[in-house]
């Protein structure tokens, strides 16, 4: 290995790496120089193998890796803020605004962090599964506790990197003990589960659910969809506010898509990102989750505080397996704790905390419902100014009450991807291309505005 | 009306075969197989679980030394397990100046808690390069640098090791012998195929150089190599500087792409950039490199999940196109990262009184570390164990490898009520004046009784 270093570079390399060479040059001394190839070398990408390379200056290693689009969701808010149209609208992602469109932190979630600054707690590992009264009230918060499932110990509780990271989680499960099963999403869905089903290697497919037609849920589409699907599937349903169209089944319904899972074996997988956002009430709100646990059935439940506690960016959630027996929870819960720990070893400590003094004290939890009430209040009135807006403004006969009948933060508008792209070139109202729009992010003063974006880009745009 | 969710046989075939997969890797005790319905619980009888084929997991055999320990009602009981700095007094830390840093973030009425970006916290990525690679380095000047916000180290090996079985061609990375026990698995789900490379030598307790150059030296061209950038663990036998100088020529000359795990800068020496120069050798000679990085220890944060991702490309050009796939493989994980972690590390780096506080108070818990060896050495001399002990002072880092077997290990914890890693793993970290003695009488009784 002795004699020479070699430098594949073309003469007409960019200068800096000439300098790069001129540099490693100096340093290594007059017995080892770095020579200069022929162009048609180096434009090959070809390694020089003949004597040994004691600095690469080949191509990079990750050359052929192309440029990744932006986040269809997430990448809305990057778009926003490059805006500098004063007049812009970020309806986008679905974070809670202010009527001030401000971010909101609640005043519960202040005080609790007070109280843990005051405390002096530290800031040891959690176990694998998570924050242990975290685990415990949130179980309790989505079944309520006076479940048999939590009373019999038939809840395993992992506390999750929000949603996002509670439904991966689940989905490691899916892959590793149940190969070959399929999950069926709705049609359509929020757009990151295919990424985690794809990610997480779990085949999917869709069943219908909405219809643009009657811009309401393809109910017999659903059950059709939902009855053909191969024994032991995983069906994702959507606790309350689905999203992203805002089209909740009503209690009836949920009974029908109950018989039909179990007449099927299959295993409903509920994403709960919304309770409390949905109606004002976190009961009212866990009702199709609590339904379907009556029943005995054994469920998947993610869940998330990023909208009903504002915990978003500190990542809090849980995932729920409730299993027929106490030794059944215990298994799953050991596995689950055998995906967690390669994938981040313990879950962050600061939201669970949070959410465990303020679920687990009957006056901040009290405090919460209240402020949880009033963003949830905001919404609807919201919704309902908006609509009164649309009808004011649109003399075309086209019914709006959807924006009225729909549930939670976003609103399922009916606008295609060219009508969507309208709203944000011409109007600079930021929303997702599938026509969906946020309205935890829009202000009373903004409605008016936003309707005459909507008739525009609704009437003028194919 | 209550139907049950008794399988039929197509689903309950599929699952027989996997928990047939199953019971190679995992144990399982009869209780598995019984189905417990209690009278009151509504089902109409006699109901198979979805799940029954599911088996009880081990406990990690890290933190399951916790659960052990947590579990233990002896007084005299002492954790030496997991890697989590205690006081002398034997309790957790929080450095001083992360509690002024929180407090600052608590009484600032601005913040908000906004998602962050899918590569998390801007500053703090920023300012976490500049601590690992030296804020003058050329790397970073030229844009060739993205490093994302992950969870901790493991978050931050996890996803590095997603995006190289994507997108790099070799998909083998070789890992030392021994590692961190999570290693192999955090790489083996990310879809690489992880085989290894000689390291430490039991008869020497020290590097063996001679086996890592055979095996790195014999790796196909372009394989992925774990480097620990300092102390190694569970061995603290960390390269000389010249050895590092060796290992980085054979691997630019067998183009292996080095991922360094950092974990434990500024604790192996006591000072930041020391510790660091095993990466930034790598990176001054212009090739590429991953380096995922860790505040859980020099920082205390365990518990917060605060790490980073750098990967030093050739290019600013290629690390753009990195960076934008690192945030395909984040955002169906986790969608972004933690922010209060984070939020407290950018306080921190970003202040220069406050920057110096934390090297003042990460210095003593490295020499309090030190100190520790110091003593147990000379217990273990007061007590005239057999054997040389002299690699408890040489070993670098939180960690002492005893050299203990699995079976002294054992005899210590029953008999002695110490809790440690089966490897014979020690962290130092976990003693005190107070404590020394009680393990070094129980290492003289697991040496002299059991040989």
């Amino acid at each position: 290995m002795a004699s020479s270093l070699l430098s594949s570079l073309a003469p007409s390399a960019p200068l800096h790496l000439q300098d790069h060479v001129k540099q490693a040059n100096m340093s290594l001394g007059t017995s080892k120089r770095i020579s200069i190839l022929s162009g048609k070398d180096f434009t090959n990408g070809k390694c020089f193998s003949r004597t040994s390379m004691t600095i690469a200056f080949n191509a990079s290693r990750f050359n052929n890796i192309t440029m990744a689009p932006p986040d269809p969701i997430l990448g809305v808010s990057e778009a926003f803020r490059a805006d500098s149209n004063e007049m812009k609208l970020n309806l986008g992602v679905g974070a809670y605004r202010t009527e001030k469109l401000q971010p909101y932190v609640l005043n519960v979630v202040k005080k609790a962090e007070t109280l843990m600054l005051e405390r002096g707690e530290n800031k040891e590992y959690l176990p694998i599964e998570g924050l242990a009264a975290f685990n415990k009230v949130t179980a309790e918060l989505l079944f309520g506790s006076d479940n048999t499932v939590i009373q019999q110990q038939r809840v395993a509780t992992v506390q999750g990197l929000s949603g996002t990271g509670s439904l991966r989680l689940a989905a490691a499960l899916i892959e590793r003990y149940f190969p070959g099963s399929k999950v069926l999403i709705s049609s359509p869905t929020w757009g990151n589960h295919k990424n985690i089903f794809n990610d997480a290697r779990v085949p999917w497919s869709e069943y219908r659910y909405y219809n643009p037609k009657t811009v309401g849920l393809d109910f017999d589409g659903m059950l059709s969809d939902i009855k053909a699907a191969s024994e032991g599937s995983f069906v994702l349903l959507h606790g309350c506010a689905h999203n992203p169209t805002g089209i909740d089944p009503t209690p009836e319904q949920w009974e029908r898509i109950a018989d039909v899972i179990q007449e099927k074996y299959h295993i409903p997988f509920f994403d709960v990102a919304y309770q409390g956002f949905a109606s004002g009430s976190l009961d009212k709100d866990a009702s199709s989750v609590r339904m379907f646990s009556a029943r005995g059935m054994e469920l998947l439940v993610a869940q998330s505080y990023s909208k009903n506690l504002g915990l978003y960016a500190e990542r809090v959630g849980a995932i729920n397996i409730t299993c027929s027996s106490s030794d059944a929870a215990t298994r799953v819960k050991s596995q689950l704790k055998r995906l967690a720990r390669p994938m981040y070893s313990n879950p962050p400590i600061h939201g669970a905390k949070i959410v465990a003094n303020i679920v687990g004290n009957p006056e901040l939890f009290g405090e919460w419902k209240q402020e949880m009430e009033m963003m949830a209040g905001r919404i609807k009135s919201v919704r309902q100014k908006l609509f009164d807006s649309m009808c004011a403004k649109d003399d075309s006969g086209k019914d709006w009450s959807f924006i009225l009948k729909q549930i939670g933060m976003f609103s399922f508008t009916g606008l295609n991807t060219a009508q969507s792209e309208n709203m944000i070139n011409k109007w600079h109202v930021y929303m997702t291309k599938d026509g969906r729009i946020s309205l935890a992010g829009l202000s009373s003063a903004k409605c008016e505005y936003l309707a005459d974006a909507i008739i525009d880009s609704c009437h003028n745009v194919i | 009306m209550h139907k049950g969710n008794i399988a039929p046989s197509s689903p309950a075939d599929r699952r027989l075969t996997t928990l047939a997969r199953h019971l190679e890797s995992s144990t399982m005790d009869s209780a598995n197989q019984s189905i417990d319905v209690s009278p009151t619980s509504g089902f109409s009888g006699g109901q198979n679980s979805v799940f029954h084929h599911v088996v009880q997991a081990p406990e990690d055999p890290i933190l399951g030394v916790t659960v052990a320990y947590n579990k233990d009602p002896s007084p005299v009981k002492l954790n030496l397990g997991v890697g989590a700095y205690r006081t002398e007094e034997g309790k957790p830390l929080v450095l001083n100046v992360v509690r002024k840093a929180e407090q600052m973030l608590v009484n600032d009425s601005s913040r908000v808690k906004e998602y962050l970006p899918i590569v998390g916290l801007a500053d703090f990525n920023k300012l976490s390069a500049k601590l690992i690679l030296g804020s003058d380095s050329p790397a970073i000047r030229e844009n060739r640098v993205t490093t994302v916000q992950c969870l901790s180290g493991t978050g931050s090996l996890r996803v590095g090791g997603e995006f190289l079985a994507r997108h790099y061609h070799q998909r083998t990375m070789y890992i030392p012998v021994p590692t961190w026990g999570n290693h192999p698995k955090v790489f083996g789900l990310a879809g690489l195929s992880v085989k290894t490379y000689r390291y430490y030598d039991p008869a020497t307790r020290g590097l063996d150089f001679q086996g890592l150059e055979e095996d790195l030296g014999s790796a196909p061209s372009g394989s992925i190599v774990l480097l620990h950038a300092c102390a190694h663990n569970p061995t603290g036998v960390d390269p000389t500087t010249q050895q590092w100088e060796q290992i980085r020529k054979l691997m630019r000359s067998k183009a292996l792409l080095p991922f360094f795990d950092s974990a434990y800068q500024g604790f192996a020496s006591g000072n930041l950039d020391s510790d660091a120069q095993s990466v930034r050798m790598f990176v001054a000679d212009g090739g590429e490199c991953l380096v995922a990085q860790s505040y859980a220890k020099n920082l205390g944060l365990y518990g917060e999940r605060v790490g980073a991702l750098s990967i030093v490309c050739r290019t600013a050009d290629v690390a753009g196109r990195v960076e934008s796939q690192l945030k395909l493989v984040i955002r169906p994980m986790y969608s972004n990262p933690p922010i209060h972690g984070a939020s407290i590390v950018g306080t921190i780096l970003k202040d220069s009184s406050m920057f110096q506080e934390w090297t003042n108070e990460l210095k003593a818990m490295a020499d309090r570390i030190i100190s520790m060896r110091h003593q147990l050495l000379d217990a273990l001399h007061a007590r005239d164990t057999p054997g040389d002990w002299s690699h408890i002072i040489k070993q670098i880092g939180m960690f002492t490898f005893t050299g203990l077997n699995s079976e002294q290990v054992a005899f210590m914890r029953k008999e002695y009520h110490i809790y440690m890693t089966s490897d014979g793993r020690i962290s130092m970290a976990g003693l005190s004046t107070k404590t020394v003695p009680h393990l070094a009488d129980a290492m003289h009784a697991a040496v002299t009784k059991m040989g």
